[in-house]
């Protein structure tokens, strides 16, 4: 080989190796550019007011946004109650009980589940509830925001029920116990760190959405009011806030979409540091 | 990617397990778990016929036209597709072409190039990336990203490269191309994640005989290591092809909400989930409603059918792992 092509040989060796580098450089910076705007312009008008009072017309100082930041727990719990039993209880069919050919069929279906866009997940449930029932509701949220969460928690958790080892169920069944307590009692606990990262992180996932609540949640000036009447959420919140053109519900804007950050990113830090520690 | 290795290698162990004959307790858990499973089916099921029915007014008057008609007139009840699935369409390809480079570019880094040292807190990082929720991003978009685009970005394009349709017409920011960029940023963890995944899959042996060939590191990256996991790396990118089509707040916020069909890129458009996501809770009558759902129905069907392939082509890639280890 002449001398001239390993010269460009090297060259180009360094020069991609470099390029990869740089793309992923260009992630973290991007990254720290969101994160940071966040940041700097969520803090400047976040305070005390922010969490405490009600919103307020344009004009009024004073604005926050108390029932927003409940409503998001309102419905991030609805969501969670109607999800949880579904999701682990799936899980627990995939990973222990369900026969190779019709558990490969469901978990096929979760897969396609969980890829459904949020849009979708939200005009279906306005179909499905909101429609009959003439009203905008905390409820439909709720249902939609469940649907998104349960082919999360079920996957999560069958992969965390089956790391546990073969070992440990044929050591319960050993002891003579029913399988249904095996699962319960041994296999679950087993599988208790993996379990919960996952639903922690699909918490993480749903506490941010904001497509599925605009025409289910709606948004509601009178705070909350019941699950058969719209409710108002941080991320619906964010959204109409950054549209409109009045500087103070732009800076609420940021407030919330700080705060918001730390709910969902602080969950996601710990979730993934604890787990990690775990697994190590 | 990660669910699916491990659900073909236990597959054995559970069969053994599950083929144990049960007390009655077992039976009845049994059912209830089976049960509990097969809701995850029944809402699959059901968000099909539910928005095939809320969408039957707009599917009955309109048939195949809606998806053919550029019009979108509450007032005179006529309703098209075209716009909307062409800027669902653009937008997720540009988000492509920028966001596939980076993303393998990043996946070699942290697969093949990075010491473990900074491959774990930036795989981290870019992770967290994934995480920040698409209303923060869009509101980054709309404050940050936009006015940047604006007059350094399109100015410059514009100026240089004006004598191409896609980068002709006035500057406004809002647009396709600060759609695509956000729906980038948005995708690059996924590419990034997965294809560091199929990377690491390659054996070992493989970059061992290619170095013993006196190779370079860039060229076994280039020749072996990416040849090796093509499909994988094919199924990554549909992935977030698949992310790219369905994400709704970031693009409502940054593409400008028109209803036309342009080909330059400055210019402000629609895609399914912005016009979905503006319209909805101000729609009123069925004709309206109808069509509304059935562009979701359209959405469904592209990003349907966008997965099973991402998924089959990521399958595969793990299942040669799995045998041929």
């Amino acid at each position: 080989m002449s001398e001239s092509g390993s010269l460009r040989r090297k060259w180009t060796n360094r020069i991609m190796l470099i390029l990869c580098g740089c793309a992923a450089g260009l992630c973290i910076l991007i990254l720290a550019l969101i994160v940071g705007y966040t940041i700097a312009n969520g803090i400047s008008y976040f305070n005390i007011d922010f969490l405490t009072n009600v919103s307020k017309p344009v004009g009024e100082v004073g604005g926050g946004m108390r029932d927003e930041i409940y409503g998001t727990f309102i419905l991030v719990g609805l969501a969670s109650l109607i999800a949880l039993p579904v999701g682990l209880m799936a899980g627990i069919y995939l990973a222990e009980f369900g026969s190779p050919a019709v558990a490969s069929v469901v978990r096929f279906i979760a897969d396609i589940l969980a890829g459904v866009p949020s849009i979708v997940v939200g005009v279906f449930a306005y179909a499905l509830l909101v429609r009959p029932m003439h009203s905008y509701s905390a409820l439909s949220a709720g249902v939609a925001l469940a649907i998104i969460m349960i082919p999360v928690v079920a996957r999560t958790a069958e992969e965390a029920m089956r790391l546990v080892p073969n070992s440990m169920r044929e050591a319960a069944l050993a002891l003579g116990i029913n399988r249904w307590r095996a699962v319960l009692g041994v296999i679950m606990p087993g599988a208790l760190t993996g379990i919960i990262t996952g639903i922690m992180l699909a918490v993480a996932r749903i506490a941010g959405e904001t497509a599925p609540l605009i025409f289910t949640a709606l948004g509601s000036a009178f705070g909350v009011q019941g699950l058969n009447q719209p409710i108002g959420a941080l991320p619906l919140q964010i959204y109409r806030y950054a549209l409109s053109p009045y500087p103070d519900w732009q800076q609420q804007a940021w407030a919330a979409a700080f705060l918001l950050m730390i709910l969902v990113l602080g969950i996601n830090i710990v979730v993934r540091t604890v787990s990690r520690r775990k697994s190590m | 990617m990660k669910c699916s290795d491990s659900a073909t290698t236990s597959s054995i162990a559970v069969k053994d397990w599950s083929g144990r004959r049960g007390r009655l307790g077992d039976k009845i858990f049994l059912y209830l778990t089976f049960i509990f499973a097969l809701i995850i089916v029944v809402i699959l099921v059901a968000l099909l016929i539910v928005l095939n029915v809320d969408a039957m007014p707009a599917i009955q008057k309109f048939g195949t036209s809606f998806l053919t008609s550029m019009d979108w007139d509450p007032v005179q009840e006529l309703f098209g597709a075209l716009p909307a699935i062409y800027g669902t369409l653009l937008s997720s390809i540009i988000a492509l072409i920028i966001a596939v480079p980076i993303s393998i570019g990043s996946a070699v880094f942290l697969s093949e190039l990075a010491p473990a040292w900074i491959r774990e807190p930036a795989s981290f990082l870019i992770e967290m990336l994934a995480a920040i929720p698409s209303v923060i991003i869009g509101l980054w978009g709309i404050f940050v990203l936009v006015p940047f685009i604006r007059s350094p970005i399109e100015g410059w394009l514009g100026s240089h490269l004006g004598f191409l349709p896609l980068f002709q017409g006035p500057p406004f920011g809002l647009g396709f191309l600060a759609a695509g960029i956000i729906l980038a940023i948005m995708v690059i963890p996924i590419i990034t994640a997965v294809s560091r995944d199929v990377m690491r899959a390659v054996p070992i042996t493989q970059r061992e005989a290619m170095y013993a060939l006196g190779a370079t590191r860039w060229e076994t990256i280039y020749r072996t290591v990416l040849p090796y996991c093509r499909s994988g790396l094919v199924g990554a990118i549909i992935l977030g092809l698949g992310r790219a089509l369905g994400e709704t707040m970031a693009v409502t916020m940054v593409i400008g909400n028109s209803y036309a069909l342009t080909s330059s890129l400055f210019s402000p458009g629609v895609t399914i989930a912005s016009k979905i996501a503006s319209e909805f809770s101000e729609a009123s009558g069925d004709l309206y409603i109808g069509s509304l759902v059935e562009l979701a129905l359209v959405l469904f069907g592209i990003t349907l059918l966008v997965n099973i392939i991402a998924r089959l082509m990521v399958w595969r890639m793990v299942s040669v792992r799995n045998t041929g280890e």
